[in-house]
């Protein structure tokens, strides 16, 4: 399905660039409003603990402070997965992870609310704690809940084992013996942090007539809206959220952590409360992805043929039930075109602050453990990681590890492409490895409303509900211009609060540029339907008689009438006279969001006197369907890659026996700097997805699962010894040496 | 405890303002004087998104105390360009799609404008180093550290 | 007959059984047979599975139509990034 296109695949100015460059945009903390109260959270230090009782009246009685309230503030909540929202944002009856929030104030100053905090006297009766995935999963270990432990689970595991899942087809036992090879290996992974640069911030006015508005930094401000409406008893319609410019999410902000706290403040003072995290709290209280512990064991003939691959996983997932090590398990084995496979995770709760998603969440871990097992079976065997993998790459017709059988997909592409670039024929110095690493991330579809409207001047509003988190307006006004055939500046998308158009899902699973996408065609051509009609009717024709083409009207044929094109600006002008204003809309849930492969590859050198590992050289392939604003999807691929380059070398929640995280800034926990790094090479490989009108796939998770391998592959050559643990710090890599 | 009363320029003009003697100047300029160009990504002086320049010189303004601008000239994202001409690192910034979230930008404009007018042509090393400080998670620099390059060009004179 | 295949860990739902063929023309009634012939999958399928139809991925989608020789595939719900 070639198409032309005339301002797909351009790389226009981002319609929100002035503002981003000249200070304007506005992010959660840059808004305040009159009467502004500030406030603060007082957070647990201990890992676990009973919160025998909470004393605040002694900050109540400072002068400047307005509200106090602590986990007895809030109601109920009916639903088990609000409910753990809730508590991890206000614990009730016991702490369960260092910094969780107990107590919060809300005063006139900042100033005034760090002293209030210092005021309140919370008694903690501390109990055994646990952070470690393997010991948490142990029969015996403390417990973080009770009861919750996952269905059709024995006493192999302990109550902390919230989930069991395992994918699979095949007899993998079989499957080994066919093998000339078989490795397994265990490997560990640590938690990372999604690292967006802004912290959560927001601010919130809840009156007592129950009618709010709330401004916040985050990823869906409908999700927002319907879980703070569900913990707080009001109606969402009472309550207009309105996303900020979010600073960076990544998944991170998918979730509430401090929105239920401030509105709960505001409602009790009768004042707008600004809350904003500093980032010490960010480390310590906003969900960090899960670190892994994993077996995977795979089975290869001399040829490089894949026989039998098995891996389990072990996710934590911090200190309530969560639901994630199932993408892990699904995206283990799904690079590749096997007979016999199962992959089985469990999820694991810890006391460590709740997990919530990561950029392609659970799945760069488990590919880090298939991805080295293959290049070390590679090794052994003396064959080509490209090679093996072209072997075994799944394509159109394959029956993936997951279930689903693929249709057109592009790894292949990825691999050829991979191979015949002059990077991976490039001389390596001494010290030097080079890594290849498929990954794969399934892509979202799901609920979307956008609404257009065709002005006078010829110009369109289009209102969408999902925050931009890195150019989704630009894409989405181009994909605008291209269905109306008009010029890409004569749209204007707005990111709509939660009162001006229809409810959007989060902007997760890298899901805007598809499915908002297909709103807006699809607006766009309920706007066409209508401005052919009005066409119809100036030339007093049947509306049939009228098709729409390069951004006009014109009668179908001859027959039809003899009238020269009337564009869409003409229509425009006159629609007061013809009808009114014209518009176009558009709900739905589409599906068929079409999966998205990777292949990187990466020069890595290791300093023998210090084991710094430096990256010299990153290409990164990617299958995006098609690139809407390609520099935009260059700039995802190349961002993914390098937090996949801080989680395989820097990146890692350190843990101290007390079960206090002892790296709660940017100091200690290490993302990647500029002078880190080299320029990061993307190649988009574009086959489109049959599920989408002009052939998108997502394209913003995919470049994070490839790294952790890739790099760690490339270590593996630079000193001829492997690792099995991230991150691949400097002490690490001198102990393996 | 009594306030302390400064006076600076900021952006060409003449400020005056009343700040507490423990108050980080990112806090007034955002707080007090409604400039919030300049973020707060950490608060410790290691994200550079609060980057601004005081009489020149590149800091980070969360480190820097409120009264320490008294007689000081500082400049914030907010004075950098002109309505109707940017400065070329925001046109190329924009131009080389450098910018995803853009709640780094700021930290970047400045950091980068006040490389720029110590080392007008700068290797991409010095660009990496130089930058170092400023934190993006979006982008993984690579367009950012073009966007300058081209931006040191063009105010050189050179074509692009 | 819609071809119908249990997958992983959501056959300790269906004592054991991996394949079965069920005549449905769409999602809901299709979830609504397979709960009533297997109770215990029931609760699973009240919070929400994703199906594959054919190869592609759906998730919580009641009308979607089966064709009367689909494959589907039916696997937990997948969550987001």
């Amino acid at each position: 399905m070639k198409q032309d296109f005339k301002i797909l695949g351009t790389r226009p100015i981002r319609p929100d660039g002035l503002e981003k460059v000249t200070g304007k945009a506005m992010f959660g903390a840059d808004k305040s409003a009159t009467g502004m109260l500030h406030a603060r959270i007082l957070r647990s230090p201990h890992a676990h603990a009973e919160i025998v009782s909470i004393d605040t009246s002694k900050a109540e009685a400072l002068a400047g402070v307005k509200a106090v309230i602590t986990g007895a503030d809030f109601d109920e909540v009916e639903n088990r997965w609000t409910r753990y929202t809730m508590q991890n944002c206000m614990a009730q009856g016991r702490a369960l992870y260092d910094g969780h929030a107990v107590a919060a104030v809300a005063a006139t100053s900042k100033k005034i609310a760090a002293e209030a905090l210092k005021l309140i006297e919370v008694e903690y009766k501390t109990l055994p704690h646990v952070t470690d995935v393997d010991e948490a999963m142990r029969p015996g270990a403390p417990l973080v809940h009770e009861g919750v432990k996952g269905r059709k689970l024995g006493d192999d595991v302990s109550g902390n084992t919230v989930g069991y899942y395992s994918f699979g087809h095949g007899d993998i036992e079989a499957g080994f013996t066919k093998a000339d090879k078989v490795i397994e290996r265990n490997f560990k992974t640590a938690a990372t942090h999604q690292g967006y640069i802004e912290p959560q911030a927001c601010l919130a006015d809840l009156g007592a007539d129950g009618r709010g508005e709330l401004w916040c930094s985050t990823q869906g401000h409908y999700m927002v809206r319907e879980v703070c409406s569900e913990i707080l008893g009001i109606d969402a319609s009472q309550l207009r959220v309105t996303a900020s410019e979010i600073g960076g999410g990544f998944g991170g902000k998918t979730t509430v952590f401090i929105e239920p706290v401030a509105l709960k403040l505001s409602q009790k003072s009768g004042k707008p409360v600004k809350l904003v995290m500093s980032r010490e709290e960010v480390f310590r209280a906003t969900g960090p992805t899960m670190s892994a512990s994993m077996d995977v064991k795979i089975g290869m003939d001399k040829n490089g043929k894949i026989t039998a691959g098995h891996a389990k996983l072990r996710y934590q997932g911090g200190a309530f039930p969560y639901n994630m090590v199932m993408m892990g398990a699904m995206s283990a084995f799904a690079c590749y075109d096997l007979e016999n496979v199962q992959s089985e995770g469990w999820d694991v709760m810890t006391n460590r602050p709740k997990m919530i998603s990561y950029r392609a969440p659970g799945a760069p871990m488990a590919t880090y453990g298939v991805e080295s097992v293959i290049d070390e079976l590679c090794q052994k065997l003396g064959l080509d990681p490209i090679e093996v993998r072209l072997k075994n790459a799944a394509r159109e017709g394959s029956k993936s590890s997951y279930g689903p059988t693929y249709k057109a997909i592009g790894l292949v592409e990825a691999l050829e492409a991979a191979k015949a670039h002059p990077h991976y024929a490039a001389p390596l110095p001494a010290n030097t490895g080079r890594g290849v690493a498929c990954g794969f991330w399934f892509n979202f579809g799901g609920q979307v409303s956008v609404s257009m409207a065709i002005n006078t001047d010829g110009t369109v509003n289009l209102i969408e509900g999902n925050p931009d988190i890195g150019g989704s307006r630009a894409s989405i006004s181009m994909m605008a211009a291209e269905a109306l055939g008009i010029p890409f500046e004569r749209v204007r998308t707005i990111v709509g609060d939660t009162a001006s158009v229809g409810f959007s899902d989060v902007t997760d699973g890298s899901r805007v540029t598809f499915a908002v996408g297909i709103a807006t065609i699809n607006a766009a051509k309920a706007a066409i339907k209508e401005l052919c009609k009005r066409a119809a009717m100036i030339w007093e024709i049947d509306a049939e008689a009228v098709e729409w083409v390069d951004g006009a009207a014109q009668p179908t044929g001859h027959n039809a009438g003899n009238f020269p094109p009337m564009s869409l600006a003409e229509i425009a002008a006159t629609s007061g006279k013809t009808g009114g204003p014209i518009a176009g809309h558009h709900e739905g849930a589409p599906d068929k969001a079409g999966v998205s492969f990777g292949v990187h590859l990466v020069d890595v050198e290791v300093d023998p006197e210090t084991g710094f590992t430096s990256i010299k050289r990153y290409t990164a392939f990617q299958d995006v369907g098609k690139a809407i604003h390609p520099a935009y999807v260059e700039g995802q691929i190349q961002g993914g890659a390098v937090q996949g380059i801080g989680w395989a070398l820097s990146e890692e929640y350190i843990y101290g026996e007390d079960g206090r995280l002892q790296n709660p800034g940017f100091l200690d926990y290490r993302i990647p700097v500029a002078s880190d790094l080299p320029m990061i090479d993307a190649v988009i490989i574009e086959v489109p997805n049959p599920g989408h009108p002009y052939g998108v796939r997502g394209c913003g998770e995919t470049a994070i699962v490839p790294p952790l391998a890739a790099i760690s592959n490339g270590v593996a050559q630079a000193i001829g010894k492997r690792l099995f643990e991230l991150p691949m710090s400097p002490p690490k890599i001198l102990k393996a040496l | 405890m009594s306030k302390i009363h400064v006076n600076s320029t900021i952006n060409g003009d003449t400020v005056e303002f009343l700040c507490e003697a423990d108050e980080t100047l990112l806090d007034v300029l955002r707080d007090r004087l409604n400039l919030t160009g300049a973020k707060e990504g950490c608060g410790t002086g290691d994200c550079g998104a609060c980057s601004v320049t005081i009489n020149g010189r590149l800091v980070a303004s969360c480190l820097v105390l409120g009264a320490e601008a008294e007689g000081s000239e500082i400049e914030t994202v907010e004075g950098i360009g002109a309505p109707d001409a940017l400065h070329p690192l925001q046109r190329q910034l924009l131009e080389h799609a450098a910018l995803q979230c853009g709640i780094c930008t700021p930290g970047i404009i400045v950091a980068a404008k006040a490389l720029l007018v110590q080392n007008p042509d700068p290797s991409e090393e010095d660009v990496r180093y130089w930058l170092a400080g400023n934190l993006c998670r979006c982008t993984g620099y690579d367009k950012i550290i073009r966007a300058v390059l081209a931006a040191a060009a063009e105010m050189r004179g050179e074509n692009p | 007959m819609a071809r119908v295949v249990i997958f992983g860990s959501l056959r300790a739902f269906t004592d054991g059984v991996e394949r079965m063929e069920i005549s449905a023309s769409n999602t809901r009634e299709l979830l609504k047979k397979l709960s009533e012939r297997h109770p215990a999958l029931a609760e699973v399928i009240e919070a929400g599975v994703s199906l594959a139809i054919d190869g592609e991925v759906y998730k919580d989608a009641w009308f979607t139509p089966i064709g009367s020789n689909s494959e589907v595939v039916v696997m937990p719900l997948m969550v987001g990034g």
